[in-house]
Protein backbone atom coordinates (compact mmCIF):
# COMPACT_ATOMS: atom_id res chain seq x y z
CA UNK A 1 0.00 0.00 0.00
CA UNK A 2 1.36 3.22 -1.10
CA UNK A 3 -0.16 6.52 -1.31
CA UNK A 4 1.96 8.58 -3.05
CA UNK A 5 1.70 5.72 -6.18
CA UNK A 6 -1.47 6.36 -8.54
CA UNK A 7 -4.54 3.86 -7.59
CA UNK A 8 -4.46 0.37 -9.52
CA UNK A 9 -7.34 0.24 -11.83
CA UNK A 10 -7.78 -2.99 -13.72
CA UNK A 11 -6.58 -2.77 -17.01
CA UNK A 12 -8.86 -1.87 -20.12
CA UNK A 13 -8.37 -1.46 -23.51
CA UNK A 14 -11.60 -0.11 -25.86
CA UNK A 15 -11.81 -0.56 -29.69
CA UNK A 16 -13.28 3.12 -31.06
CA UNK A 17 -16.48 2.53 -32.65
CA UNK A 18 -16.55 5.31 -35.45
CA UNK A 19 -20.22 6.41 -36.44
CA UNK A 20 -21.73 4.83 -33.55
CA UNK A 21 -23.14 7.93 -31.59
CA UNK A 22 -27.08 8.67 -32.42
CA UNK A 23 -27.65 11.31 -34.82
CA UNK A 24 -28.04 13.81 -32.05
CA UNK A 25 -24.18 12.94 -31.12
CA UNK A 26 -24.92 13.04 -27.73
CA UNK A 27 -21.91 11.76 -25.54
CA UNK A 28 -22.97 9.08 -23.01
CA UNK A 29 -22.64 10.26 -19.89
CA UNK A 30 -22.65 8.87 -16.44
CA UNK A 31 -22.67 10.78 -13.37
CA UNK A 32 -23.14 8.94 -10.63
CA UNK A 33 -26.13 9.32 -8.18
CA UNK A 34 -24.38 9.67 -4.25
CA UNK A 35 -27.44 10.15 -2.80
CA UNK A 36 -31.59 10.41 -2.33
CA UNK A 37 -32.88 13.72 -1.41
CA UNK A 38 -30.10 14.70 0.88
CA UNK A 39 -29.20 10.92 2.10
CA UNK A 40 -26.56 9.05 0.81
CA UNK A 41 -27.33 6.12 -0.56
CA UNK A 42 -23.94 4.60 1.27
CA UNK A 43 -26.04 5.54 4.76
CA UNK A 44 -29.23 3.22 3.54
CA UNK A 45 -27.35 0.46 2.39
CA UNK A 46 -25.92 0.56 5.74
CA UNK A 47 -29.40 1.00 7.90
CA UNK A 48 -31.29 -1.74 5.62
CA UNK A 49 -28.90 -3.88 3.86
CA UNK A 50 -28.74 -4.61 -0.25
CA UNK A 51 -30.58 -4.60 -2.37
CA UNK A 52 -33.13 -2.07 -1.34
CA UNK A 53 -35.49 -0.31 -2.84
CA UNK A 54 -35.94 3.50 -1.99
CA UNK A 55 -38.59 5.70 -2.62
CA UNK A 56 -38.71 9.51 -2.30
CA UNK A 57 -41.28 11.11 -0.83
CA UNK A 58 -40.32 14.64 -2.19
CA UNK A 59 -40.75 13.22 -5.75
CA UNK A 60 -44.03 11.18 -4.81
CA UNK A 61 -45.36 14.13 -4.02
CA UNK A 62 -44.32 16.51 -6.33
CA UNK A 63 -45.44 14.33 -9.23
CA UNK A 64 -48.88 13.95 -7.27
CA UNK A 65 -49.30 18.08 -7.46
CA UNK A 66 -48.19 18.13 -11.22
CA UNK A 67 -50.24 15.96 -12.31
CA UNK A 68 -53.17 17.62 -10.26
CA UNK A 69 -52.18 20.76 -11.39
CA UNK A 70 -51.91 19.95 -15.29
CA UNK A 71 -55.81 18.61 -15.14
CA UNK A 72 -57.21 20.90 -12.18
CA UNK A 73 -56.17 24.20 -14.33
CA UNK A 74 -57.94 22.54 -17.38
CA UNK A 75 -61.05 20.77 -16.05
CA UNK A 76 -63.58 22.15 -13.20
CA UNK A 77 -63.92 18.67 -11.31
CA UNK A 78 -60.84 16.42 -11.44
CA UNK A 79 -60.56 13.14 -9.11
CA UNK A 80 -57.44 11.07 -9.18
CA UNK A 81 -57.91 7.36 -7.73
CA UNK A 82 -54.40 5.77 -7.31
CA UNK A 83 -54.01 2.47 -9.13
CA UNK A 84 -53.25 0.39 -6.02
CA UNK A 85 -51.55 -2.64 -8.65
CA UNK A 86 -49.04 -0.13 -9.63
CA UNK A 87 -47.51 0.03 -5.62
CA UNK A 88 -49.79 -0.88 -2.89
CA UNK A 89 -47.09 -0.50 -0.09
CA UNK A 90 -49.41 1.29 2.39
CA UNK A 91 -46.98 3.84 3.30
CA UNK A 92 -46.97 4.88 -0.54
CA UNK A 93 -50.78 4.29 -0.42
CA UNK A 94 -51.71 6.58 2.88
CA UNK A 95 -48.98 9.32 1.31
CA UNK A 96 -50.78 9.62 -2.08
CA UNK A 97 -54.13 9.29 -0.19
CA UNK A 98 -52.83 12.00 2.11
CA UNK A 99 -52.54 14.09 -1.06
CA UNK A 100 -56.58 13.43 -1.77
CA UNK A 101 -56.00 10.27 -3.84
CA UNK A 102 -58.89 8.20 -4.36
CA UNK A 103 -58.38 4.43 -4.45
CA UNK A 104 -58.48 2.49 -7.93
CA UNK A 105 -58.56 -1.65 -6.91
CA UNK A 106 -59.12 -4.44 -9.20
CA UNK A 107 -59.43 -7.17 -6.73
CA UNK A 108 -60.93 -8.43 -3.46
CA UNK A 109 -57.54 -8.11 -1.85
CA UNK A 110 -56.80 -4.63 -3.21
CA UNK A 111 -59.69 -3.08 -1.64
CA UNK A 112 -59.48 -4.53 1.42
CA UNK A 113 -55.75 -3.03 1.28
CA UNK A 114 -57.42 0.17 0.45
CA UNK A 115 -60.16 0.13 3.29
CA UNK A 116 -57.25 -0.71 5.56
CA UNK A 117 -55.66 2.60 4.22
CA UNK A 118 -58.55 4.44 5.67
CA UNK A 119 -60.26 5.29 2.27
CA UNK A 120 -64.02 5.29 2.79
CA UNK A 121 -65.56 2.63 0.83
CA UNK A 122 -67.54 5.19 -1.51
CA UNK A 123 -63.94 6.55 -2.74
CA UNK A 124 -62.97 3.38 -4.22
CA UNK A 125 -63.28 2.87 -7.98
CA UNK A 126 -63.65 -1.22 -8.56
CA UNK A 127 -62.41 -2.36 -11.33
CA UNK A 128 -61.26 -6.01 -12.79
CA UNK A 129 -62.47 -8.36 -15.18
CA UNK A 130 -62.99 -11.13 -12.32
CA UNK A 131 -64.58 -9.89 -9.08
CA UNK A 132 -66.60 -12.29 -7.87
CA UNK A 133 -70.15 -12.21 -5.49
CA UNK A 134 -68.12 -11.18 -2.29
CA UNK A 135 -66.42 -8.95 -3.64
CA UNK A 136 -69.67 -7.19 -5.11
CA UNK A 137 -71.37 -8.06 -2.04
CA UNK A 138 -68.73 -6.18 -0.53
CA UNK A 139 -68.41 -3.11 -2.53
CA UNK A 140 -72.37 -2.58 -2.78
CA UNK A 141 -72.51 -2.75 0.96
CA UNK A 142 -69.61 -0.18 1.02
CA UNK A 143 -70.97 2.25 -1.99
CA UNK A 144 -68.12 1.80 -3.44
CA UNK A 145 -68.09 2.29 -7.33
CA UNK A 146 -68.21 -1.46 -9.66
CA UNK A 147 -66.66 -1.03 -12.93
CA UNK A 148 -68.95 -3.39 -15.00
CA UNK A 149 -66.56 -5.39 -17.36
CA UNK A 150 -69.08 -8.17 -19.17
CA UNK A 151 -72.16 -8.93 -19.55
CA UNK A 152 -72.05 -12.21 -17.06
CA UNK A 153 -70.56 -9.34 -14.72
CA UNK A 154 -73.79 -7.08 -14.99
CA UNK A 155 -76.00 -10.18 -14.26
CA UNK A 156 -73.95 -11.00 -11.41
CA UNK A 157 -74.39 -7.44 -10.04
CA UNK A 158 -77.82 -7.25 -10.89
CA UNK A 159 -78.52 -10.47 -8.48
CA UNK A 160 -76.19 -9.09 -5.84
CA UNK A 161 -77.93 -5.44 -5.68
CA UNK A 162 -81.18 -7.45 -5.51
CA UNK A 163 -80.58 -9.42 -2.91
CA UNK A 164 -79.08 -6.68 -0.80
CA UNK A 165 -82.17 -4.46 -1.69
CA UNK A 166 -80.10 -1.46 -2.83
CA UNK A 167 -79.38 0.47 -6.11
CA UNK A 168 -75.71 0.68 -6.83
CA UNK A 169 -74.02 2.98 -9.28
CA UNK A 170 -71.97 1.43 -10.96
CA UNK A 171 -69.76 2.19 -14.18
CA UNK A 172 -69.04 0.95 -17.62
CA UNK A 173 -66.04 0.30 -19.03
CA UNK A 174 -65.50 0.28 -22.37
CA UNK A 175 -62.89 -0.82 -24.81
CA UNK A 176 -62.67 1.59 -28.03
CA UNK A 177 -60.68 1.97 -31.38
CA UNK A 178 -57.69 4.73 -31.44
CA UNK A 179 -54.85 5.22 -33.59
CA UNK A 180 -51.85 4.28 -33.36
CA UNK A 181 -52.51 2.14 -29.85
CA UNK A 182 -53.96 -1.79 -30.18
CA UNK A 183 -56.90 -1.48 -28.43
CA UNK A 184 -57.22 -3.58 -25.40
CA UNK A 185 -60.61 -5.42 -25.79
CA UNK A 186 -60.54 -7.99 -23.51
CA UNK A 187 -61.37 -5.42 -21.07
CA UNK A 188 -64.70 -4.01 -20.96
CA UNK A 189 -68.03 -3.51 -23.66
CA UNK A 190 -66.69 -2.73 -26.95
CA UNK A 191 -67.90 0.89 -28.16
CA UNK A 192 -67.56 0.50 -32.07
CA UNK A 193 -69.40 -2.75 -32.34
CA UNK A 194 -72.98 -1.46 -30.50
CA UNK A 195 -72.14 -3.76 -27.48
CA UNK A 196 -71.51 -0.72 -25.26
CA UNK A 197 -74.58 0.62 -26.49
CA UNK A 198 -76.13 -2.83 -25.60
CA UNK A 199 -74.63 -3.31 -22.19
CA UNK A 200 -76.60 0.43 -21.35
CA UNK A 201 -79.90 -0.98 -22.99
CA UNK A 202 -79.36 -4.47 -20.80
CA UNK A 203 -78.72 -2.13 -17.64
CA UNK A 204 -82.07 0.14 -18.19
CA UNK A 205 -84.24 -3.25 -18.41
CA UNK A 206 -82.54 -4.54 -15.57
CA UNK A 207 -83.81 -1.34 -13.57
CA UNK A 208 -81.31 -2.14 -10.68
CA UNK A 209 -78.33 -0.53 -11.60
CA UNK A 210 -77.41 2.98 -11.93
CA UNK A 211 -75.42 4.16 -14.65
CA UNK A 212 -72.99 6.93 -13.03
CA UNK A 213 -69.97 6.58 -14.95
CA UNK A 214 -67.71 5.76 -18.34
CA UNK A 215 -64.53 4.02 -18.05
CA UNK A 216 -61.71 3.40 -20.71
CA UNK A 217 -58.40 2.36 -20.12
CA UNK A 218 -56.82 2.85 -23.50
CA UNK A 219 -53.31 0.86 -22.70
CA UNK A 220 -50.18 1.39 -20.80
CA UNK A 221 -46.85 3.58 -21.29
CA UNK A 222 -48.18 5.39 -24.05
CA UNK A 223 -46.20 8.46 -24.81
CA UNK A 224 -48.15 9.79 -27.59
CA UNK A 225 -51.21 12.13 -26.36
CA UNK A 226 -53.26 11.80 -29.58
CA UNK A 227 -54.72 8.54 -28.51
CA UNK A 228 -56.08 9.78 -25.37
CA UNK A 229 -58.02 13.14 -27.23
CA UNK A 230 -59.51 10.60 -29.54
CA UNK A 231 -60.63 8.42 -26.23
CA UNK A 232 -61.69 11.22 -24.36
CA UNK A 233 -63.89 12.44 -27.33
CA UNK A 234 -65.23 9.01 -28.02
CA UNK A 235 -66.57 8.84 -24.21
CA UNK A 236 -67.93 12.31 -24.58
CA UNK A 237 -69.95 11.33 -28.00
CA UNK A 238 -71.22 8.15 -26.15
CA UNK A 239 -72.29 10.84 -22.70
CA UNK A 240 -74.44 12.87 -25.45
CA UNK A 241 -75.75 9.76 -26.83
CA UNK A 242 -76.83 8.31 -23.29
CA UNK A 243 -78.16 11.72 -22.12
CA UNK A 244 -79.91 12.33 -25.55
CA UNK A 245 -81.42 9.08 -25.88
CA UNK A 246 -81.70 7.73 -22.60
CA UNK A 247 -81.99 10.26 -20.18
CA UNK A 248 -78.94 9.38 -18.15
CA UNK A 249 -76.28 12.03 -17.31
CA UNK A 250 -73.25 10.36 -16.21
CA UNK A 251 -71.29 11.90 -12.86
CA UNK A 252 -67.60 10.89 -14.55
CA UNK A 253 -66.00 9.92 -17.27
CA UNK A 254 -62.84 7.71 -15.89
CA UNK A 255 -59.60 7.98 -18.78
CA UNK A 256 -57.76 5.13 -16.77
CA UNK A 257 -54.52 5.35 -16.93
CA UNK A 258 -51.31 4.47 -19.44
CA UNK A 259 -49.48 8.04 -18.94
CA UNK A 260 -45.78 7.08 -19.54
CA UNK A 261 -43.26 7.64 -16.96
CA UNK A 262 -39.56 9.01 -17.33
CA UNK A 263 -38.57 5.06 -18.03
CA UNK A 264 -37.21 4.28 -21.71
CA UNK A 265 -39.08 1.16 -23.35
CA UNK A 266 -36.70 -1.61 -24.88
CA UNK A 267 -37.61 -1.01 -28.22
CA UNK A 268 -37.90 3.06 -27.86
CA UNK A 269 -35.09 5.29 -29.67
CA UNK A 270 -34.97 8.45 -27.68
CA UNK A 271 -34.68 7.98 -23.49
CA UNK A 272 -37.85 8.57 -21.81
CA UNK A 273 -36.69 12.02 -20.19
CA UNK A 274 -36.90 13.57 -23.68
CA UNK A 275 -39.46 11.16 -25.03
CA UNK A 276 -42.34 10.90 -22.72
CA UNK A 277 -45.13 13.94 -22.58
CA UNK A 278 -45.64 15.76 -19.41
CA UNK A 279 -48.73 15.62 -17.72
CA UNK A 280 -49.83 19.60 -19.38
CA UNK A 281 -49.76 17.95 -22.83
CA UNK A 282 -51.65 14.75 -21.73
CA UNK A 283 -54.25 17.32 -20.22
CA UNK A 284 -54.32 19.35 -23.43
CA UNK A 285 -55.12 16.53 -25.34
CA UNK A 286 -57.58 14.69 -23.34
CA UNK A 287 -59.58 17.67 -22.39
CA UNK A 288 -59.83 19.03 -26.17
CA UNK A 289 -61.44 15.56 -26.60
CA UNK A 290 -63.89 16.16 -23.82
CA UNK A 291 -64.98 19.41 -25.40
CA UNK A 292 -66.96 17.34 -27.50
CA UNK A 293 -69.49 16.98 -24.58
CA UNK A 294 -72.72 18.28 -24.97
CA UNK A 295 -73.66 19.91 -21.45
CA UNK A 296 -73.73 23.15 -19.70
CA UNK A 297 -70.02 23.84 -18.82
CA UNK A 298 -70.89 23.95 -15.24
CA UNK A 299 -72.15 20.54 -15.30
CA UNK A 300 -69.40 18.90 -16.95
CA UNK A 301 -68.66 15.40 -15.38
CA UNK A 302 -66.06 14.94 -12.85
CA UNK A 303 -62.85 13.81 -14.70
CA UNK A 304 -61.19 10.57 -13.16
CA UNK A 305 -57.70 9.54 -13.80
CA UNK A 306 -56.04 5.94 -12.56
CA UNK A 307 -52.23 7.37 -13.57
CA UNK A 308 -50.22 4.46 -11.71
CA UNK A 309 -47.29 4.25 -13.56
CA UNK A 310 -46.46 8.03 -14.14
CA UNK A 311 -46.93 8.70 -10.32
CA UNK A 312 -44.91 6.55 -8.86
CA UNK A 313 -42.60 5.63 -11.17
CA UNK A 314 -39.33 8.36 -10.76
CA UNK A 315 -40.02 8.50 -7.14
CA UNK A 316 -38.60 5.02 -6.87
CA UNK A 317 -34.69 3.59 -7.17
CA UNK A 318 -33.36 0.17 -6.68
CA UNK A 319 -29.76 0.49 -4.96
CA UNK A 320 -27.86 -3.18 -5.92
CA UNK A 321 -24.48 -4.19 -4.95
CA UNK A 322 -21.46 -5.56 -7.57
CA UNK A 323 -20.53 -9.44 -6.81
CA UNK A 324 -18.39 -9.81 -9.33
CA UNK A 325 -16.80 -9.22 -12.77
CA UNK A 326 -16.81 -11.33 -15.62
CA UNK A 327 -15.31 -11.22 -18.89
CA UNK A 328 -17.39 -12.57 -21.86
CA UNK A 329 -16.22 -15.06 -24.49
CA UNK A 330 -17.35 -12.08 -27.12
CA UNK A 331 -15.04 -9.35 -24.97
CA UNK A 332 -18.32 -7.71 -23.19
CA UNK A 333 -17.75 -7.11 -19.45
CA UNK A 334 -20.08 -8.75 -17.15
CA UNK A 335 -21.32 -7.50 -13.79
CA UNK A 336 -22.83 -10.17 -11.48
CA UNK A 337 -25.24 -7.71 -9.10
CA UNK A 338 -26.95 -8.90 -6.09
CA UNK A 339 -30.46 -7.74 -7.31
CA UNK A 340 -31.74 -9.88 -10.24
CA UNK A 341 -35.26 -9.87 -12.35
CA UNK A 342 -37.29 -11.14 -9.60
CA UNK A 343 -37.21 -8.14 -7.55
CA UNK A 344 -36.89 -5.67 -10.74
CA UNK A 345 -39.82 -7.20 -12.96
CA UNK A 346 -39.63 -3.92 -15.05
CA UNK A 347 -35.85 -4.93 -16.19
CA UNK A 348 -38.23 -7.39 -18.56
CA UNK A 349 -39.15 -4.45 -20.39
CA UNK A 350 -36.72 -0.89 -19.84
CA UNK A 351 -33.70 -0.16 -20.29
CA UNK A 352 -33.80 1.05 -17.12
CA UNK A 353 -31.08 4.22 -16.07
CA UNK A 354 -28.69 2.94 -14.60
CA UNK A 355 -25.14 4.34 -12.68
CA UNK A 356 -22.72 4.25 -9.86
CA UNK A 357 -23.65 5.44 -6.45
CA UNK A 358 -19.83 6.79 -5.74
CA UNK A 359 -17.69 8.51 -8.78
CA UNK A 360 -15.67 6.43 -10.83
CA UNK A 361 -13.12 6.71 -12.80
CA UNK A 362 -11.64 4.67 -15.80
CA UNK A 363 -12.79 3.97 -19.21
CA UNK A 364 -16.25 3.29 -19.87
CA UNK A 365 -16.37 -0.22 -22.03
CA UNK A 366 -19.57 -2.48 -23.41
CA UNK A 367 -20.93 -3.94 -20.17
CA UNK A 368 -23.82 -6.10 -19.43
CA UNK A 369 -25.62 -6.39 -15.75
CA UNK A 370 -26.53 -10.03 -14.53
CA UNK A 371 -28.81 -10.44 -11.06
CA UNK A 372 -27.73 -13.09 -9.05
CA UNK A 373 -30.50 -15.97 -10.11
CA UNK A 374 -29.02 -19.22 -11.69
CA UNK A 375 -31.26 -18.37 -14.46
CA UNK A 376 -30.42 -17.54 -17.94
CA UNK A 377 -33.49 -14.86 -18.29
CA UNK A 378 -31.78 -12.90 -15.42
CA UNK A 379 -30.34 -10.11 -17.09
CA UNK A 380 -30.99 -6.38 -15.57
CA UNK A 381 -29.99 -4.19 -17.96
CA UNK A 382 -28.78 -5.44 -21.59
CA UNK A 383 -25.46 -4.11 -22.96
CA UNK A 384 -24.60 -0.60 -21.84
CA UNK A 385 -21.14 1.59 -21.66
CA UNK A 386 -20.48 1.39 -17.71
CA UNK A 387 -17.17 2.65 -16.00
CA UNK A 388 -14.95 -0.21 -13.90
CA UNK A 389 -16.76 -1.34 -11.16
CA UNK A 390 -15.47 -3.51 -8.55
CA UNK A 391 -16.84 -6.05 -5.89
CA UNK A 392 -18.91 -4.54 -3.29
CA UNK A 393 -19.42 -1.05 -5.28
CA UNK A 394 -22.82 0.10 -5.75
CA UNK A 395 -24.78 1.17 -8.55
CA UNK A 396 -28.43 2.56 -8.67
CA UNK A 397 -31.74 1.44 -10.98
CA UNK A 398 -33.64 4.55 -11.66
CA UNK A 399 -37.45 4.65 -11.97
CA UNK A 400 -38.45 1.33 -10.51
CA UNK A 401 -41.39 2.46 -8.48
CA UNK A 402 -43.89 0.84 -10.16
CA UNK A 403 -45.04 -2.33 -10.67
CA UNK A 404 -41.41 -3.64 -9.09
CA UNK A 405 -42.66 -4.35 -5.31
CA UNK A 406 -46.25 -5.58 -6.19
CA UNK A 407 -44.94 -7.75 -9.56
CA UNK A 408 -41.88 -8.90 -7.73
CA UNK A 409 -41.92 -12.40 -6.54
CA UNK A 410 -39.89 -14.74 -3.84
CA UNK A 411 -37.51 -17.33 -6.44
CA UNK A 412 -34.35 -18.33 -5.30
CA UNK A 413 -33.57 -15.09 -3.29
CA UNK A 414 -35.80 -13.17 -0.70
CA UNK A 415 -37.39 -9.81 -1.36
CA UNK A 416 -35.24 -6.79 -0.38
CA UNK A 417 -36.31 -4.15 1.93
CA UNK A 418 -37.96 -1.07 0.48
CA UNK A 419 -37.27 1.99 2.89
CA UNK A 420 -38.69 5.92 2.11
CA UNK A 421 -36.47 8.94 2.40
CA UNK A 422 -38.65 11.69 3.92
CA UNK A 423 -38.88 15.01 2.57
CA UNK A 424 -36.49 16.46 5.69
CA UNK A 425 -33.46 13.54 5.20
CA UNK A 426 -35.73 11.03 8.08
CA UNK A 427 -36.03 7.71 6.53
CA UNK A 428 -37.61 4.41 7.34
CA UNK A 429 -38.82 0.67 5.98
CA UNK A 430 -41.96 0.67 4.09
CA UNK A 431 -41.61 -3.30 3.99
CA UNK A 432 -38.09 -5.02 5.76
CA UNK A 433 -36.50 -7.48 3.86
CA UNK A 434 -38.16 -11.27 4.29
CA UNK A 435 -36.87 -14.22 6.09
CA UNK A 436 -37.36 -17.84 5.91
CA UNK A 437 -40.05 -17.88 8.13
CA UNK A 438 -42.18 -15.39 5.65
CA UNK A 439 -41.61 -17.48 2.48
CA UNK A 440 -41.91 -20.79 4.38
CA UNK A 441 -44.75 -20.12 6.54
CA UNK A 442 -47.51 -20.55 4.47
CA UNK A 443 -45.89 -24.06 3.98
CA UNK A 444 -47.78 -27.29 5.95
CA UNK A 445 -46.17 -30.42 6.03
CA UNK A 446 -48.46 -33.67 5.65
CA UNK A 447 -48.80 -35.60 8.31
CA UNK A 448 -47.04 -38.70 6.95
CA UNK A 449 -44.53 -36.71 5.77
CA UNK A 450 -42.88 -35.85 8.88
CA UNK B 1 3.78 -10.82 -37.70
CA UNK B 2 5.50 -11.59 -34.72
CA UNK B 3 3.93 -10.85 -31.79
CA UNK B 4 5.92 -8.66 -30.21
CA UNK B 5 6.47 -6.35 -33.37
CA UNK B 6 3.11 -5.64 -33.79
CA UNK B 7 3.61 -4.58 -30.44
CA UNK B 8 6.31 -2.54 -30.86
CA UNK B 9 4.79 -0.95 -33.46
CA UNK B 10 1.28 0.44 -31.62
CA UNK B 11 1.38 4.05 -30.93
CA UNK B 12 0.81 5.22 -27.63
CA UNK B 13 0.54 8.31 -26.05
CA UNK B 14 0.82 9.33 -22.24
CA UNK B 15 -3.25 9.83 -22.01
CA UNK B 16 -3.81 6.09 -23.15
CA UNK B 17 -4.70 6.62 -27.10
CA UNK B 18 -3.31 3.72 -28.84
CA UNK B 19 -3.44 3.45 -32.37
CA UNK B 20 -2.33 0.14 -34.19
CA UNK B 21 -0.83 1.28 -37.53
CA UNK B 22 -1.61 -2.77 -39.18
CA UNK B 23 -5.54 -2.41 -38.96
CA UNK B 24 -6.02 1.81 -38.67
CA UNK B 25 -7.81 0.81 -35.72
CA UNK B 26 -8.02 2.99 -32.32
CA UNK B 27 -8.52 2.08 -28.94
CA UNK B 28 -8.08 3.82 -25.55
CA UNK B 29 -6.77 2.06 -22.65
CA UNK B 30 -6.47 3.66 -19.12
CA UNK B 31 -2.72 4.04 -17.28
CA UNK B 32 -2.60 0.16 -15.73
CA UNK B 33 -3.26 -1.15 -19.40
CA UNK B 34 -1.08 1.88 -21.01
CA UNK B 35 1.75 0.78 -18.54
CA UNK B 36 1.20 -3.06 -19.64
CA UNK B 37 1.79 -2.28 -23.36
CA UNK B 38 4.68 -0.31 -22.46
CA UNK B 39 6.49 -3.06 -20.58
CA UNK B 40 5.40 -5.69 -23.37
CA UNK B 41 7.29 -3.20 -26.00
CA UNK B 42 10.10 -3.60 -24.03
CA UNK B 43 10.05 -7.42 -24.09
CA UNK B 44 9.03 -7.63 -20.18
CA UNK B 45 7.54 -11.60 -19.42
CA UNK B 46 4.89 -12.13 -17.20
CA UNK B 47 6.73 -11.76 -13.87
CA UNK B 48 8.58 -8.81 -14.47
CA UNK B 49 5.26 -6.91 -16.22
CA UNK B 50 3.47 -8.19 -12.31
CA UNK B 51 6.36 -6.61 -10.72
CA UNK B 52 6.53 -3.98 -12.60
CA UNK B 53 2.80 -3.18 -11.81
CA UNK B 54 3.71 -3.46 -8.37
CA UNK B 55 6.25 -1.01 -7.93
CA UNK B 56 4.05 1.75 -10.12
CA UNK B 57 0.68 1.38 -8.53
CA UNK B 58 -0.76 1.50 -5.38
CA UNK B 59 -2.10 -1.85 -5.53
CA UNK B 60 -5.08 -3.03 -2.74
CA UNK B 61 -5.61 -6.06 -2.58
CA UNK B 62 -6.17 -7.13 -6.51
CA UNK B 63 -5.72 -9.84 -8.38
CA UNK B 64 -3.28 -8.91 -10.51
CA UNK B 65 -2.15 -12.36 -12.30
CA UNK B 66 -6.11 -12.59 -13.45
CA UNK B 67 -6.09 -8.38 -14.85
CA UNK B 68 -3.06 -9.08 -17.06
CA UNK B 69 -4.51 -12.55 -18.01
CA UNK B 70 -7.57 -11.05 -19.01
CA UNK B 71 -5.76 -7.60 -20.47
CA UNK B 72 -3.66 -9.89 -22.72
CA UNK B 73 -6.89 -12.09 -24.10
CA UNK B 74 -8.45 -8.51 -24.92
CA UNK B 75 -5.45 -7.53 -27.19
CA UNK B 76 -5.61 -11.33 -28.49
CA UNK B 77 -9.80 -10.82 -29.50
CA UNK B 78 -8.76 -6.76 -30.80
CA UNK B 79 -6.15 -8.54 -32.75
CA UNK B 80 -3.21 -6.56 -31.65
CA UNK B 81 -1.34 -10.07 -30.94
CA UNK B 82 -1.68 -13.47 -32.72
CA UNK B 83 -4.58 -15.76 -30.99
CA UNK B 84 -1.41 -18.04 -30.21
CA UNK B 85 -0.08 -15.16 -27.87
CA UNK B 86 0.82 -15.94 -23.84
CA UNK B 87 2.71 -15.05 -21.52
Amino acid sequence: MNDLLPAYERPVLVRHARGAMNKFSRAASMQPATELDGVPYDRLLEAYGSPLFAFSERTLVQTYRQLEDAFATRWPRVRIAWSYKTNYLDGICRLLHQQGAWAEVVSGFEYDKAVRNGVPESRIHFNGPAKSEADLDKAFRGDAIVHLDHFDELALAERVARRLGVRPGVALRLNLATDGVPAWTRFGFNLESGEALSAVRRLIAGDVLQLVGLHCHIGTFIPEVGPYQQAARKLALFANLLRADHGITVDFLDLGGGFASHNTLKAQYLPGTEASPTFARYAEAIVDGLEALDVDPLERPTLVLETGRALVDDAGHLVTTVVANKRLPDGRRALVLDAGVNSLFTAFWYKHDVVPTAPVHGIPEPTILYGPLCMNIDCMRDTLQFPPMSPGEHLVFHHVGAYNVTQWMQFITYRPAVCLVGQDGQHALLRRRETLDDVAGCEELPAWIG
Amino acid sequence: MDDRQQLRDLALNDKGFVFDPLTGATFSTNPTGLQILRFLQEGADRSAILAGLQARFDVRGDDLTRDLDEFVSTLRRQGLVGQDFGL
